[in-house]
């Protein structure tokens, strides 16, 4: 009979303790970050979205090879050796016209793997994670900055080059032979 | 309020349609709020911020959440027993809405000033049983059908409890009245039933009778509206969400209204019955016929608030406990409150 009592008691003290506690949870700080107005901070180091510095990149294709998911696609046009294309930042000489560096972020595993070997280190991870789209297409970036038809006109300067070079050659290649004969 | 309407427009079919019509005016806005307190208290309890973003500090998020349930499609299930699937949502609001007929909304306004209020109040609660039934069993739904069954027993173990409670009232006012209920409880906060009603010292013999009853009458009323901590018809986690599962778009808009509708006519019947009603708790202070709607409004919002507030401290009851706090707790204490009540009425 006692235990009967007391057990009510019980239930009736322990939910006032209960409802003591919620309510002062009521006027507590709330632990809800607000998401769009405010961010709860990303380390500095976190591996998001890619970005490239085109302007120094060398066009070595070493972060291509690194991709385990084969994201980065990168296509080079040689320079004319009359041509200066000046140094990247880390003081490298530039060889080479990226004339397409392509990124399929739909397909990027953010391993970061693409990053270390980079000679110029302008290859990164930022912070930024937020570029979902509607169309998958979309989430394909191409960091070149060189317009279609300049790449079009590389292509043809180098073409010309190498015709150029090769007709000289070719005109050079029977003359020595010719050399060569007579002095046999 | 039914003279002054009368006077003005006559005794005719249009009266009576404005005063059927008055407190679903009330009931509309008052369901929103109570969404809104629901979401907003849940929210702060576990320390969350709830809704911000429809409106200021997302105080339209109840009129978005109904317009997306209006938005949505009204499914009815191929193997659902079609006629009874949808009729049910409106048999169980029809029930709440009928005890609004006796709730005493102010000393001028009672939608039917009738004898038999109490008597009235408890038929019609009734009637959502046959609702909460309907609609989980025409369903065709495993869960659906349990939860139904296990609304109905709870429903009709807690209405007994309940009804004692309701029954001692009675025998101490001497009127099953609600208005008349009212009426006696006037003058300052301690003539309100829950401590002794109105009379000499003696009534505090019959104040620790009052308040286990009228906490007997609010824990059962709690279960009735399917509640937490009594809530294990609707039990999320192992029933879905119990008889409207399988509801849709508007006829599960109806359930939720029928459920915060129903909480606040238990709310309004604690308020008569042990609260004072309509009463200004400081005599003649801010009384009148205005005020009594404001303060009847405010005494049931805080007794629903107090609803929500147990609803987000206490954790849900097994099927067992809950028959043992219906059948060995509230039962007894109940009947001896009733006796001793009895007891008070033909002595003093």
């Amino acid at each position: 009979m006692k235990k009967y009592f007391y057990n009510i008691w019980l239930g009736l003290y322990t939910t006032l303790v209960g409802m003591k506690i919620t309510f002062s949870h009521i006027f507590q700080k709330k632990v809800t970050i607000q998401y769009p107005d405010e961010r709860y901070p990303i380390p500095d180091n976190a591996r998001n979205r890619l970005y490239v510095n085109i302007d120094d990149c060398i066009g070595c294709n070493q972060c291509s090879n690194a991709c385990p998911v084969n994201c980065i696609t990168i296509e080079t046009v040689k320079s004319l050796p009359t041509e200066d294309l000046g140094t990247t930042s880390t003081g490298q000489k530039k060889r080479l016209w990226v004339t397409k560096f392509d990124i399929d972020f739909a397909k990027c595993c953010f391993c970061g793997l693409c990053t270390f070997p980079c000679p110029t280190e302008c290859i990164k991870m930022t912070t930024f994670f937020e570029y979902s789209e509607y169309n998958r297409n979309n989430l394909l970036y191409s960091f070149v900055n060189l317009t279609p038809e300049e790449i079009q006109a590389k292509k043809d300067q180098l073409a010309a080059y190498e015709k150029e070079a090769a007709e000289k050659k070719a005109a050079a290649k029977p003359a020595v032979d010719g050399e060569t004969n007579k002095n046999s | 309020m039914e003279k002054f309407l009368v006077d003005l427009i006559g005794d005719n079919l249009i009266t009576i349609l404005i005063i059927c019509v008055i407190p679903l005016l009330f009931l509309l806005p008052y369901a929103l709020v109570a969404i809104l307190a629901e979401l907003k208290i849940s929210a702060w309890i576990q320390d969350r911020l709830g809704p911000m973003r429809t409106g200021p500090w997302g105080i339209l998020q109840p009129i978005a959440e109904v317009v997306k349930l209006l938005q949505k499609e009204d499914i009815t299930p191929a193997n659902a027993s079609k006629l009874l699937f949808n009729i049910a949502p409106y048999v169980i609001f029809t029930g709440s809405y009928a005890a609004f007929a006796v709730i005493p909304f102010s000393s001028s306004f009672v939608p039917s000033n009738i004898n038999i209020g109490i008597f009235y109040l408890l038929a019609v609660s009734a009637f959502a049983v046959v609702g909460i039934l309907m609609g989980g069993w025409a369903s065709n739904n495993k869960y659906s059908l349990y939860g139904a069954i296990r609304s109905v027993a709870q429903i009709i173990s807690y209405e007994i409890p309940g009804a004692i409670a309701l029954l001692a009232i009675v025998t101490f006012a001497g009127t099953m009245n609600l208005q008349l209920i009212n009426q006696m409880q006037s003058g300052w906060f301690w003539n309100w039933f829950i401590f002794g009603g109105p009379g000499s010292a003696y009534k505090l013999f019959i104040i620790p009778f009052m308040i286990p009853l009228a906490l007997t009458y609010f824990i059962a009323t709690l279960a009735e509206t399917n509640r937490t901590p009594f809530d294990i018809p609707e039990a999320e986690s192992e029933l879905v969400s119990g008889y409207h599962t399988e509801y849709s778009g508007m006829k599960f808009a109806m359930f939720f209204f029928a459920e915060y509708s129903n909480m606040f006519i238990v709310a309004a019947i604690l308020t008569t019955l042990f609260l004072g009603g309509w009463n200004s708790p400081f005599n003649n202070f801010m009384q009148g016929p205005w005020w009594g709607a404001f303060w009847f409004i405010t005494k049931s919002f805080f007794v629903v608030l107090l609803q929500i507030w147990i609803r987000w401290t206490v954790p849900r009851l097994r099927v067992d406990q809950l028959m043992y706090l219906s059948w060995k707790v509230l039962l007894p204490i109940s009947i001896v409150c009733f006796f001793a009540l009895g007891l008070y009425r033909m002595l003093v």
